[in-house]
């Protein structure tokens, strides 16, 4: 199995990333959600983001995928500081971006941005596409008020959308237009990299496919680097380098994307990847249909997190008992103690 | 195989501004064998969830049902029902499921309250008797500990659950057919697969009919008998599963293969279908696909019936005269 | 899509919605040109022939004092609608900023401004007014406008703080944040905005409160004080000839019924017109 994507288009980087050479830096990132009132007895927290640490490299695509209630769109908010972190930390081109006060924060936003889910919402119904897509040029005074509407055409004309839109209201486009339009926001401020909050799970495929492609060509000709969260594989598959697993607020597996996808090492990955419904009956793989639900992120299970679910054939008390720690193993890094002899979906039908 | 439906030239209408009317469903035809799985696929606003509901005359006003329509369950002419005669043949003949399982559950009634309650709608039985079929249903969908989830309230289950428990209400009816309309949509996938499997199983085990609507070529592939693809308010092709995903031949169920990204194969880049789906009012005349299609040539500009790919294999599209053989033979739209 | 002028529009469609405006546009006009045709409403041409009957020269009659009793009608109109829309502008200022502030702020801030909200929702609107009023001999119209203003923006401040609590999830709010807009760039290019039609629909159905908040304290003498006309103040004059010249009680009456039915039917279209849902 070669560890490199067939056909990439894109320049693989290198496995070893020191924190020099990164983009992003995040370490042991913590986000815990308190709830309970001033006088009702404090509920234990929901444990969001439990310690999660990455790195994402200038010009590369990390993905985090999982399903809904992972805490993928947690980190995402986190790094941005669109919500607070409980702890960790988090190094954007040196920076600590945690312990920036509002000024500062405010001038790094320039440098770090964020495309959302709902293209219905991210608009503001009350403000033309063009006072949208000119509104970062005029917080951070990228230019002089007469050079904006041009700025706004070129913006409009690079995300594949006719200039004369500027002047339209939100109300007045496609979901797909509108999300073309949130990424031209998005890049009004130069930034160096982007987080995408599923960017495409809410379009129709086809324009799902015009929306992947549009991504792959600003990353392209504007050396983005994106933080790209989701929850679809195939999806995934079509845009990151590397791509990494979470559940329950962990990443439990983390590798280049063509290693990580041929030869997943944690059984939740394996999972994953089984449920992907693929487009061709006859390729019909052994599906793997985990039991049970997604246990709740404020009382996660004791031991490996996963272990409730699991159907690993060596699954024992030491799963229930000790947390498995990420650890390299056959190319990528899983936090499963019996990884090596995780089943893979060819085999694992009996399950 | 027996027949238990039959839609006919299916129009639905809307006000459209100016004393004019939009068709978002424009001459539709299929039938529905026992046992079998139909999936109507599309993309939004292709119409096929209103299809769905207009099976059983829950088309939302504004909209109508045109006169022309056929809609003929087993002897039963559909739309010449009303009133108590309409009502017994929803949930009690034709069940629905929907993509929202939150919404579709009332939240301040049990689980058990609610289930019941579909059974004593349809059937005349004691009450102990009703709550006991209740349990056996949760049992038929796949609900671990079925005593306790018939006390819980909606807002504590998961949406797995919660959509489980739709599809035990529309069991419990014990209807010939079963429409479900993006049941899993909703849903994370290692979710989806659990209750794919669930209605998969029912199918076989109870025999019922299910028209799965949904926009996943994906979900098709694994699940469905026949599969109609949908664009701008007509069925484009039809034909089986298995043809569909061998020889896929209007341009645009072409263009919806090349959309999808895939976790196994050779990895290239996407080939999308160019523009988006057009709003009913702005439908082409002729070929309705031809302003994104990439083969439209002279002859799109006149509107083309269903014609014979292959046996048993139809699109919309005037292609199939240059690779079809044989005889044309006409379906049941006259559009 | 101009939201204000869309829910403007939207109103005006409905029949309900019609009447309304109507309505509050005929008094509104008649208090503004109705003066300059009328007779001065302090004019009193035979103080001995008070009380006259409605009939030619006066439409509605005179009072006890023989004052015309439309012109002082039409000039109490002046006085109670400037009452009025003074009052519901300072107190859907008052709110809409409080709320804007609670909702986005969040915090302590919030916490702090809800309890000083929940508590002044406890105390009847009422029993401040008359306590504060009481301490004057003659009220000032302006105290009294910046009083009814002060002590009206409690529910305000809780409908936009809600609506501001829903507005912050939106997309777009998140987006600007992420541009590194500041807070008040947020609130005034963002929220307020979108908030503005539930805060159009609660100043537009406070102006009736307040106008018969206005005709209840200067009934009780604690409003507007005479000579200067107003409605409420009218109706208290009238009380000594309440049977033998009920004209001098009903027509100012009338008003205030007209006048308040009139903005609360313009005020619900509003809202059905914000929210279908209500309707």
């Amino acid at each position: 199995m070669s560890s490199i994507p067939p056909g990439s288009r894109f320049p693989v980087p290198g496995s070893a990333q020191n924190q020099r050479d990164s983009l992003l830096s995040v370490r042991d990132l913590i986000k815990h959600y308190q709830s309970g009132g001033l006088f009702g007895r404090a509920a234990p927290p929901v444990r969001a983001v439990d310690g999660v640490s990455f790195e994402v490299a200038p010009g590369e695509t990390l993905a985090l995928v999982g399903e809904s209630g992972c805490g993928k769109s947690s980190v995402g908010r986190t790094i941005l500081r669109l919500q607070e972190p409980t702890s960790g930390q988090a190094l954007f081109e040196g920076v600590d971006v945690f312990s920036l006060d509002r000024a500062a924060l405010r001038a790094l936003r320039r440098r770090m941005q964020i495309i959302f889910q709902d293209p219905y919402s991210s608009l503001n119904p009350r403000m033309t596409v063009g006072s949208a897509i000119a509104e970062g040029i005029e917080i951070h005074h990228l230019a002089p008020r007469q050079e904006i509407p041009a700025r706004v055409s070129a913006l409009l004309e690079e995300v594949g959308l006719d200039p004369a839109y500027a002047r339209r209201y939100p109300h007045e486009f496609s979901g797909g237009q509108r999300q073309r339009i949130g990424i031209a926001r998005a890049l009004a401020v130069q930034p160096a990299f982007i987080v995408c909050d599923e960017p495409v799970s809410a379009l129709d495929v086809s324009v799902q496919a015009q929306v992947l492609n549009l991504l792959s060509d600003l990353q392209q000709h504007r050396g983005l680097s994106y933080l790209f969260i989701a929850h679809d594989l195939a999806v995934v598959r079509q845009i990151a380098h590397r791509i990494a697993v979470m559940y329950l607020g962990r990443i439990v597996e983390e590798g280049a994307t063509g290693q990580l996808l041929s030869n997943p090492r944690h059984p939740y990955t394996v999972a994953l990847l089984s449920a992907v419904p693929e487009p061709d009956p006859g390729a019909r793989r052994s599906r793997i249909v985990l039991g049970g639900d997604l246990p709740s992120p404020s009382n996660p299970p004791p031991g490996c997190p996963f272990h409730t679910r699991c159907f690993h054939p060596l699954k024992n008390e030491r799963c229930r008992t000790e947390v498995p720690l990420l650890r390299p193993i056959q190319g990528t890094v899983a936090a499963c103690h019996y990884a090596e002899s995780t089943p893979q979906p060819e085999q694992a039908g009996a399950a | 195989m027996s027949r238990v439906l039959e839609v006919e030239n299916l129009k639905i209408s809307f006000p459209g501004g100016d004393h004019t009317r939009v068709y978002p469903v424009d001459g539709v035809s299929f039938q529905l064998e026992r046992g079998q799985t139909l999936a109507l696929v599309g993309e939004s606003g292709c119409g096929k969830s209103l299809t769905s509901l207009a099976l059983l005359q829950l088309v939302p006003p504004p909209g109508r049902i045109e006169t022309g329509s056929v809609i003929r369950l087993g002897d039963t002419d559909v739309l010449a029902l009303q009133g108590e005669a309409l009502r017994r043949i929803r949930g009690r003949r034709i069940g629905m499921i929907f993509q929202d399982p939150m919404t579709s559950l009332n939240p301040v009634f049990t689980v058990e309250d609610q289930i019941v309650e579909g059974i004593l709608a349809h059937f005349k039985m004691a009450r102990a008797k009703a709550r006991e079929r209740a349990l056996q249903l949760l049992q038929e969908v796949g609900i671990p500990d079925p005593e306790q989830r018939l006390k819980a309230y909606p807002h504590q289950l998961s949406g797995g659950m919660r959509q489980r428990v739709m599809i035990a209400i529309a069991l419990a009816a014990e209807p010939e057919i079963l429409v479900a309309d993006e049941p899993t949509t909703a849903l994370d996938v290692t979710v989806q697969a659990q209750i794919l499997e669930v209605l998969d199983r029912l199918r076989t085990s109870r025999g019922m009919a299910v028209l799965l609507i949904t926009h996943d070529l994906g979900i098709v592939a694994g699940r469905a008998d026949r599969v109609a693809v949908m664009y701008a308010g007509q069925i484009i092709e039809e034909t089986s599963t298995g043809r569909l995903f061998a020889n896929p031949s209007h341009p645009y169920t072409q263009g919806l293969f090349a959309s999808v990204p895939r976790i196994t194969g050779p990895l290239k880049r996407l080939n999308p279908i160019r523009g988006s789906v057009p709003a009913p009012a702005a439908w082409p005349s002729g070929c309705r696909f031809r302003p994104r299609c990439p083969k439209a040539f002279d002859k799109s500009e006149l509107e083309p019936p269903l014609l014979p790919v292959e046996p048993d294999h139809l699109m919309r599209c005037w292609l199939a005269e240059q690779q079809g053989a044989g005889t044309r033979q006409e379906p049941g739209t006259k559009s | 899509m101009i939201p204000l002028l869309a829910v403007l529009r939207s109103a005006w469609r409905k029949p309900r919605g019609r009447a309304g405006a109507v309505l509050l546009l005929v008094v509104i006009l008649a208090a503004l040109v109705g003066p300059w045709f009328l007779p001065d409403p302090l004019a009193q041409p035979d103080i001995l022939q008070g009380s006259l009957p409605p009939g030619p020269g006066h439409p509605f009659g005179t009072d006890q004092l023989n004052r015309d009793v439309l012109a002082r009608v039409v000039a109490g109109a002046r006085v109670s609608l400037s009452v009025a829309f003074l009052a519901v502008m300072l107190s859907a200022t008052l709110g809409a900023a409080v709320g804007l502030l609670a909702g986005y702020w969040g915090g302590t801030v919030d916490s702090a401004l809800m309890r000083l909200v929940d508590g002044a929702l406890a105390i009847p609107r009422l029993f401040i007014l008359l306590l504060v009023l009481a301490a004057w001999e003659r009220v000032p119209l302006a105290a009294l406008i910046f009083l009814i203003g002060a002590t009206g923006w409690f529910a305000t401040s809780r409908l936009v703080r809600a609506e501001v609590l829903r507005l912050r999830e939106e997309g777009y709010v998140h987006a600007a944040e992420a541009l590194g807009a500041r807070r008040v760039h947020v609130i005034l290019r963002h929220l307020l905005p979108n908030a503005a039609g539930p805060l159009l629909v609660a100043a537009t159905l406070a102006i009736g409160d307040v106008i018969l908040l206005e005709a209840g304290l200067s009934f009780l003498g604690l409003g507007v004080q005479p000579p200067a006309p107003s409605w409420g103040g009218m109706v208290l004059d009238s009380k000594e000839v309440l049977v033998s010249a009920p004209w001098v009680s009903i027509f100012p009456g009338l008003a205030i019924v007209i006048t308040v039915l009139s903005a609360n039917l313009f005020g619900e279209a509003l809202r059905d017109a914000v929210d279908p849902r209500s309707a």
